[in-house]
């Protein structure tokens, strides 16, 4: 495409820049309401997946309870190769606890794989409020690992997270559960064990995970204390919770730590598969609408360049007589249209991110989401790199056939018809 | 042979719409370079096709077109693009002047289409073929801003930016007044006679017609003298 062309489009254009304004403005306003909306999407996405996600262990190591592996039947010689129907023995001596657990975190440790881990134990409680037991679950954890991990400590909206160390024998409720049972931080409550061992604890915060229904029975204390209250070892733990350096790779590698551990290990894609999906669909939705502003926009170009066809019609005849081929015609137009497009999209993209960042700037606050002052961006500049492909493209199709049309005007009809 | 510039052998031309008639019959001609010729007959007499099948942008008809020895036939939309742009200039009855472009830009355009020269080659050759016309004090301003006269003498400087063997016209005239037809046919007889400029000027008017060198006469689709 040489200068000529070029130039001649840009006189094109000039001379009718109030169209071409128009024109323009159509592109841009797509173009800002597509990246604002896949900005905004993509930052929604990204909180409702830190919401479940972020919390959410890549690897859970664990032993669940189920029948004994060795049943009866297959001791007998006479049965060996033959399908087994016959089921009797119950798990028994199974136990939660997860063997060796030391040696798993000390190579846990050293796997290069691994971002970091935290061990975890979890027992079945009653708390006693007043003459009511109320059901309830104490989760036993590292608090600097949790909060390292799992943001622990950005949950936790009253007292502090780290007090569960310093203080003994103290607890953090869910808020919903604090509410309940009417107590404040400073307030010792008294929990019993399934065994019926009583025990009391000092209330030293109270945490919101966002999730009601969790925020009535989860309360959380450090190791140490939820082994006393369950009166087991300090190696005795019911899960390891691993995160990797890469999530992808955390279905294979939960199967190698099954193995290797002979613990079971459940991998997050499995754990949250919902989730993906309602991500992508979400997605699907904000790129139907972006496109879907887009081909209007495109419209807009092609009514557009077809007016000024028809406007151009005596020119377009004498640039063929004096020796512009219908390429060069075509060109001449397809340039114009694509310049709409390019600079269109360009104010576009800056648009849509003003736009992102007024948005970003908006309070957004939610009890379900204590860490969330403002609406979620994501300023992905993969967003503004499909925005301006787009943009390109949309305004290429709109543009080809008016050049097309332009291309194959006959001069002599044009000339001959003065 | 040699100072050949355009020969027609055999034209015929059909109109298919709404009934096939044929509006050509056995066109034979050869125009010699230096020729002023002129195109007479009565409205409807084909006179207009002809010269737009001579131009190479109609392309249906039967029989053989040569410019400068070479065929027309065969050739595609680009390469008789390239033989107009270069070998053929064209003087219409309506100017057609961009009006995006200044005077000059205007005079340029076909000539920054060739490529032969520099744009400021092609700058300075438009303004001596302006000077030439004495219109070169129009050269800056816009195009939708000159008057008629000159605005056709704008079409003639185009039609020679780029020394074409042939300049075609198609009544160049018939949109002008006495003094302005005047003006525009002393221009080409002072190019046939100074400059040795071929023209072949499509014509109604009989006293532009009787002052040219050759006049071809054509009557129903066909030469009666020439």
């Amino acid at each position: 495409m040489n200068k000529l062309i070029l130039h001649i489009a840009e006189s094109l254009l000039i001379a009718r820049w109030k169209q071409t304004l128009v024109a323009a403005i159509g592109v841009t306003f797509s173009i800002t309401m597509f990246v604002t909306l896949l900005s905004f999407m993509g930052g929604l996405n990204n909180m409702l997946d830190g919401l479940i996600l972020n919390r959410t262990p890549h690897i859970r190591l664990f032993n669940e309870i189920k029948p004994s592996a060795q049943q009866a039947i297959q001791q007998a010689a006479a049965y060996k190769n033959a399908y087994h129907f016959i089921h009797s023995i119950k798990a028994g001596n199974n136990r939660q606890g997860i063997y060796n657990s030391g040696a798993i975190i000390k190579a846990l440790a050293h796997d290069q794989s691994v971002l970091g881990y935290s061990p975890k134990l979890t027992a079945q409680i009653f708390f006693n409020n007043g003459t009511i037991a109320l059901n309830g679950v104490i989760n036993g954890i590292d608090e600097a690992a949790e909060s390292k991990l799992f943001h622990f400590n950005e949950y936790v909206v009253e007292g502090t997270a780290e007090d569960i160390n310093k203080i003994p024998n103290s607890i953090i409720l869910g808020i919903e559960l604090g509410k309940n049972m009417l107590v404040n931080i400073g307030d010792v409550i008294q929990i019993s064990t399934s065994k019926g061992q009583l025990f009391q604890l000092k209330v030293v915060g109270f945490f919101q995970s966002g999730i009601k229904d969790l925020d009535k029975v989860q309360s959380y204390a450090s190791i140490a204390t939820v082994q006393k209250v369950m009166g087991k070892s300090a190696e005795y733990i019911t899960d390891i919770q691993v995160k990797l350096k890469d999530i992808n790779l955390a279905p294979t590698t939960a199967k190698k730590y099954a193995q290797l551990y002979r613990t079971d290990a459940e991998d997050i894609q499995t754990a949250n598969a919902q989730f993906e999906t309602g991500s992508s669909v979400r997605t699907l939705i904000s790129y139907a609408v972006g496109i879907t502003l887009l081909v209007v926009a495109g419209f807009g170009i092609y009514n557009i360049l077809n007016m000024m066809i028809y406007e151009k019609m005596d020119s377009i005849a004498i640039l063929k007589a004096t020796g512009f081929s219908g390429k060069d015609v075509r060109n001449i137009f397809l340039v114009i249209a694509l310049s709409i497009g390019f600079f269109g999209g360009i104010l576009g993209l800056l648009g849509g991110l003003g736009l992102s960042y007024v948005i970003d700037q908006i309070p957004f606050n939610t009890a379900s989401l204590p860490t969330i002052k403002t609406y979620p961006i994501n300023y992905d500049p993969a967003f503004y790199l499909i925005g301006i492909i787009f943009s390109i493209i949309t305004t290429y199709f709109s543009g080809f056939f008016p050049a097309r049309k332009a291309s194959k005007i006959d001069p002599v009809i044009i000339i001959r018809g003065k | 042979m040699k100072n050949i510039i355009l020969e027609a052998q055999q034209i015929n031309k059909y109109f298919h719409d709404p009934v096939t008639t044929q509006v050509l019959t056995e066109i034979n001609f050869v125009i010699k370079k230096g020729e002023f010729v002129s195109i007479t007959g009565k409205s409807g007499c084909g006179k207009s096709t002809m010269l737009y099948i001579l131009s190479t942008m109609d392309t249906d008809y039967e029989g053989n077109l040569l410019i400068d020895g070479e065929l027309m036939r065969n050739k595609s939309e680009g390469q008789l693009a390239m033989v107009r742009n270069e070998k053929i200039g064209f003087v219409f009855q309506f100017h057609y002047l961009l009006n995006e472009f200044s005077v000059l830009q205007n005079v340029m355009l076909p000539g920054l289409k060739l490529n032969r020269y520099s744009e400021k080659e092609v700058e300075h050759r438009a303004i001596e073929k302006l000077k030439m016309l004495g219109i070169d004090h129009l050269a800056l301003k816009n195009a939708n801003l000159v008057s008629g006269g000159e605005k056709q003498r704008i079409a003639i400087a185009r039609a020679l930016i780029n020394d074409p063997h042939i300049i075609m016209g198609d009544e160049p005239t018939g949109n002008l007044d006495k003094k302005n037809s005047d003006m525009v046919f002393n221009i080409f007889e002072q190019l046939a006679n100074e400059y040795n400029q071929t023209l072949m000027i499509v014509t109604h008017d009989q006293n532009f017609a009787d002052r040219t060198h050759r006049i071809i006469n054509m009557e129903d689709g066909k030469i009666i003298s020439q």
